[in-house]
């Protein structure tokens, strides 16, 4: 069972790859919407592959309103 | 028989037995008056096209997926101005049009295929679920957001998803307005094949191939006997479509819809009471 902060770390790793940030250069409480200039489409987009990664099953209307890394960690975590 | 055609909202190619039809309109393919209008090409086109064409894939251009839903942008300004008396006769008029379509390519007697990658939400699913196959990108997501807006699916979505799936899963998707991964949405039945990230039209090119190897007549009596229209059920929705559309819920849940800079906005904010 994977921590909240292995978890999180996850995340973050996952976000800097798909989005093409410099490695690093996300936190755990960066606010992933301005941080990585994402809208709506990419998020649910976003929201697919951390289903694929963690093999959940993540609705989202549990991350409507989520707008930080750690809060979203907390969320998946809560499906692992 | 008209073996290509480039409308603004869509175009299509006629190729050894099979014809791509490629949705392609910013933002995502959002069915308004001019996709309507496309469709209704191809939808009239489909006769011509019968007998030398086995099978046909429906794709999307845009990188963000097949289709986000119906255009709200063009629904909320065009019923805005009309005093409430009038604004269901244009939905009902409109939803008469798009129907008549999408049971047009539904019974088209080639086999059909939604190649899907991204989002396929609302009336994008709605046109998806008309293909006899849906091949899903397995980063696709698929969804039923109406009721988010105080609205039922209203292009036949409900009544052609209770043909291939459990009501467990519709009541899901409806009653949440979530979206669900293609995976699930294959393990639900909707899905018939998934796809690796990027290659759902290769994987549909490729059974489109194989369904062009039996018989024509065989294989237009066996979708016939199979995928009926169940027109009553798609009667009674554009009823209680165009009941629920009159409401001041609606237009202020598509207004706020339209109006929005909210990062989740493809996930409308749930309908309120204007007194909420």
């Amino acid at each position: 069972m994977r921590t909240l902060e292995q978890t999180t770390q996850e995340i973050l790793e996952l976000a800097t790859k798909h989005f093409k940030v410099a490695p690093g250069s996300l936190k755990a409480e960066d606010d992933f919407y301005k941080k990585l200039g994402i809208d709506s489409l990419q998020t649910l987009d976003m929201l697919s592959r951390l289903e694929d990664h963690f093999h959940i099953e993540l609705p989202d209307y549990e991350v409507q309103g989520v707008s930080d890394f750690k809060t979203l960690a907390e969320r998946v975590q809560a499906r692992l | 028989m008209i073996k290509e055609f480039r409308g603004k909202a869509l175009r299509w190619e006629w190729r050894d037995g099979v014809v791509e039809l490629t949705l392609d309109r910013e933002p995502l393919n959002e069915i308004g008056s001019g996709m309507l209008a496309d469709l209704e090409q191809f939808a009239g086109a489909i006769r011509s096209l019968v007998p030398a064409t086995r099978a046909c894939i429906i794709t999307s251009a845009r990188p963000a997926g097949f289709c986000a839903g119906a255009d709200l942008k063009e629904l909320y300004h065009g019923a805005a101005p009309l005093p409430k008396s009038k604004r269901a006769s244009g939905v009902r008029a409109f939803l008469k049009r798009i129907h008549k379509v999408l049971n047009t390519i539904d019974e088209a007697p080639f086999i059909t295929f939604a190649a899907v990658h991204g989002l396929c939400m609302g009336g994008g699913l709605e046109l998806a679920l008309t293909c006899d196959q849906i091949v899903a990108d397995k980063m696709a997501r698929f969804g039923f957001p109406e009721l988010r807006l105080g609205l039922i699916p209203g292009f036949g979505g409900i009544p052609r998803l209770r043909r291939d799936v459990g009501n467990s899963f519709i009541r899901d998707l409806l009653f949440t307005g979530r979206t669900v991964k293609a995976e699930s949405a294959h393990r639900a039945g909707l899905v018939a094949h998934l796809a690796g990230e990027g290659f759902a039209l290769e994987v549909a090119r490729s059974m489109a191939q194989q369904v062009t190897k039996f018989d024509p007549e065989t294989r237009a009596a066996a979708k016939k006997f199979i995928k009926p229209i169940p027109q009553a059920e798609l009667n009674k929705e554009i009823e209680l479509f165009c009941k629920l559309f009159n409401r001041p819920v609606v237009m202020e849940s598509l207004r706020r819809f339209v109006e929005s800079d909210d990062p989740m906005k493809h996930l409308p904010l749930a309908a309120r009471q204007p007194s909420d």
